[in-house]
C-alpha cells in the first residue's frame, strides 16, 4: 500500500507497542512474535495515535530533536510499518 | 560457564506454559510426551502466578498458554489477567473445543491478546477423524467469534500425509474465515508424531507440491494474511536452529512444574530438569545443569565442533539427535554432514513404502488409554 501523506496514522489494534525494561527498548508485539525497535523508529511509531499526519509527525520530531530534514527517513519508516501491518492510515474526514 | 565472555547467557523471551496434559482431542501427532498420563500433580494457580512473575522479571515477554487443552483450566481467566498486568503478550493456543462466546469475551476482558485456533483439516470428516472428536463446526464458529471480538485471528493447521493433499482447501478455508495469520506447521516428528511417523510423513513430491501451492497463496494474500510455513526438516539438508539455541530464548514449564529448555526435552534421559516447585526461574535459567548443558558450543562433537555453520543452527535439535542416534550430543541427523543422515533417509523410505503399499500400522491416537499402555511398555524397557 502506498503511503498517503495526508492520512492520519494510527497504531494497529492487532499489534502492541511496549517499552521493555529488560531489553531497554521499545518492541512491537503480535501473535507469537516480537520486533525490536531502535530509538528513532520508536519515536516515530509512538506518534502514530490517530491524531497526526506525516507533516505533523515530521515537525514534532524535528522540534523535539532540534534538527531538520527528517521527512525522508520518517516516510520511509512509515511505509515499512504500513507494509508490515504495524500502522494503519485513516483518511481525514 | 554461566555468563562466560565467549557465550554470555541471554534472558528468556518466550515462556510456554503447558497448563495441563488433559485434552478432549486425540491428535496422533501431539507433541506431548507419550507417557503424559503418568505426569499428574498439576501446578496450582499460585504456582503459575509465581512462575509468570519470575519469568517476566527475567525478561520473558511472549507467553504461550498451551497444553493439552488450556481451556480445561478453570483458573484460566485469573492466569490471563495476571500475565497481562505483568506486561506479557498473552497467546492462547487452543483446539477451540467448546470455547463459547461468553468465555471469549471474558478472556478478552482479562487481557488476552490473541487466540490461536487449530483445525485439523478443511473438511468435517477428516478433521473429526484426526481430532478423535466431533469438533469441526465448533472450531469454525470459534474462529469467527475470535475475529468478532477483535483478536488477531491465527489459524494453525498441522500438516502431514493425511491432509497435505488438501493444501489448497486449507488455504481457502483460512481466507473464508478471514484469518490474519495462517500457520502451516509441517509436523515435527517427536512424541506421538514420531510414533506415527510412517503414517504421517509426506513424500518429497507431496511436500514440494504443497509448498508450491502455499507459496502461490503467500504472494496472492500479501498484506491481507500472513502465512507462516514451518518446514519439514527431514527434507532439508541443514538442521533447524532449534529453540534459537538451547537456553537462549525459550522456557517451557510442563503441567507438573518441570522446567524445560524445549517442550520435548523431558524425553532426554539424565537431563535432570529442575522443577519450579523447588527452584526460582532465575536459578533454573542461570544455574541449573539442564539449562547450561547445551549452551554455547563447548559440548559439541564433530562435525558440529569445527563447522562454520554452528553459530547459525547450533547443531540442530538435541531431542532429534537423541531419537535417531541415542546420543544427545551428536549432530542433528537431518544435517547432510551428519554421519547419521542415512537414518533420516531410511525413515523417509519407510514412510514412502507405507504410503505406496497403503499398509502399515494404524494411527495410534493420543489419549489416556494409549498413553498408559505405552508408559508401561516404556517402564519395562
Amino acid at each position: 500500500m502506498a503511503l498517503d501523506t495526508k492520512s492520519l496514522f494510527s497504531f494497529s489494534p492487532l499489534h502492541r507497542l511496549q517499552w521493555e525494561e529488560a531489553q531497554q527498548r521499545f518492541v512491537i508485539l503480535y501473535p507469537e512474535g516480537m520486533v525490536e525497535l531502535n530509538l528513532s523508529a520508536a519515536e516515530i511509531l509512538k506518534l502514530c495515535d490517530g491524531t497526526r499526519d506525516l507533516e505533523q509527525i515530521v515537525s514534532e520530531l524535528e522540534t523535539k530533536f532540534e534538527t531538520t530534514g527528517l521527512r525522508d527517513d520518517i516516510s520511509e519508516l512509515l511505509q515499512s510499518a504500513l507494509d508490515n501491518g504495524w500502522i494503519r492510515q485513516i483518511p481525514r474526514q | 560457564m554461566v555468563g562466560s565472555d565467549k557465550f554470555p547467557v541471554s534472558s528468556p523471551r518466550w515462556l510456554l506454559a503447558e497448563l495441563t496434559y488433559t485434552c478432549p482431542l486425540q491428535c496422533p501427532y501431539c507433541s506431548n510426551p507419550l507417557d503424559f498420563a503418568r505426569h499428574k500433580n498439576e501446578l496450582d494457580t499460585q504456582d503459575w502466578l509465581r512462575v509468570f512473575s519470575q519469568a517476566r522479571e527475567m525478561g520473558a515477554v511472549q507467553l504461550g498458554l498451551s497444553g493439552g487443552e488450556p481451556l480445561v483450566r478453570q483458573d484460566l481467566p485469573i492466569l490471563v489477567k495476571h500475565a497481562r498486568q505483568l506486561g506479557y503478550y498473552v497467546n492462547l493456543i487452543t483446539s477451540g473445543y467448546k470455547l463459547d462466546e461468553d468465555k471469549i469475551a471474558e478472556l478478552k476482558d482479562a487481557g488476552l491478546d490473541h487466540i490461536q485456533v487449530s483445525i485439523q483439516a478443511p473438511e468435517r470428516t477428516l478433521n473429526n477423524y484426526l481430532a478423535g472428536t466431533d469438533s469441526f463446526e465448533n472450531k469454525k464458529e470459534v474462529a469467527r467469534l475470535v475475529k468478532k471480538h477483535g483478536y488477531p485471528m491465527v489459524l494453525c493447521v498441522v500438516i502431514h500425509r493425511q491432509n497435505i493433499h488438501l493444501m489448497r482447501e486449507i488455504l481457502d478455508m483460512a481466507v473464508e474465515l478471514e484469518a490474519d495469520y495462517l500457520e502451516l506447521a509441517n509436523t515435527q516428528y517427536y512424541g506421538w508424531a514420531h510414533l506415527n511417523r510412517d503414517q504421517l510423513l509426506p513424500t518429497r513430491e507431496q511436500f514440494q507440491e504443497a509448498e508450491a501451492i502455499a507459496q502461490g497463496y503467500k504472494e496472492k494474500l500479501k498484506g491481507k494474511m500472513k502465512i507462516y510455513y514451518v518446514v519439514p526438516d527431514y527434507y532439508e539438508d541443514r538442521p533447524k536452529a532449534c529453540m534459537n539455541g538451547w537456553g537462549t530464548t525459550f522456557l517451557t514449564i510442563a503441567p507438573d512444574g518441570l522446567a524445560l529448555p524445549c517442550h520435548e526435552a523431558r524425553s532426554l534421559p539424565g537431563l535432570n530438569c529442575p522443577n519450579v516447585r523447588d527452584m526460582s526461574i532465575r536459578d533454573i535459567w542461570l544455574h541449573s545443569d539442564a539449562f547450561n548443558k547445551f549452551r554455547g558450543f563447548d559440548w559439541m562433537k564433530e562435525p558440529c565442533r569445527s563447522c562454520p555453520e554452528k553459530t547459525r543452527d547450533f547443531g540442530g535439535c538435541r531431542c532429534q539427535a537423541y531419537l535417531f542416534t541415542g546420543d544427545m550430543t551428536a549432530a542433528d541427523p537431518v544435517c547432510g554432514k551428519s554421519p547419521h543422515r542415512y537414518t533420516v533417509t531410511e525413515a523417509i523410505a519407510n514412510a514412502r513404502s507405507s504410503f505406496q503399499s497403503g499398509e502399515g500400522k494404524p494411527l495410534v491416537f493420543r489419549n489416556v488409554k494409549n498413553s498408559k499402555s505405552l508408559s508401561s511398555r516404556m517402564g519395562k524397557a
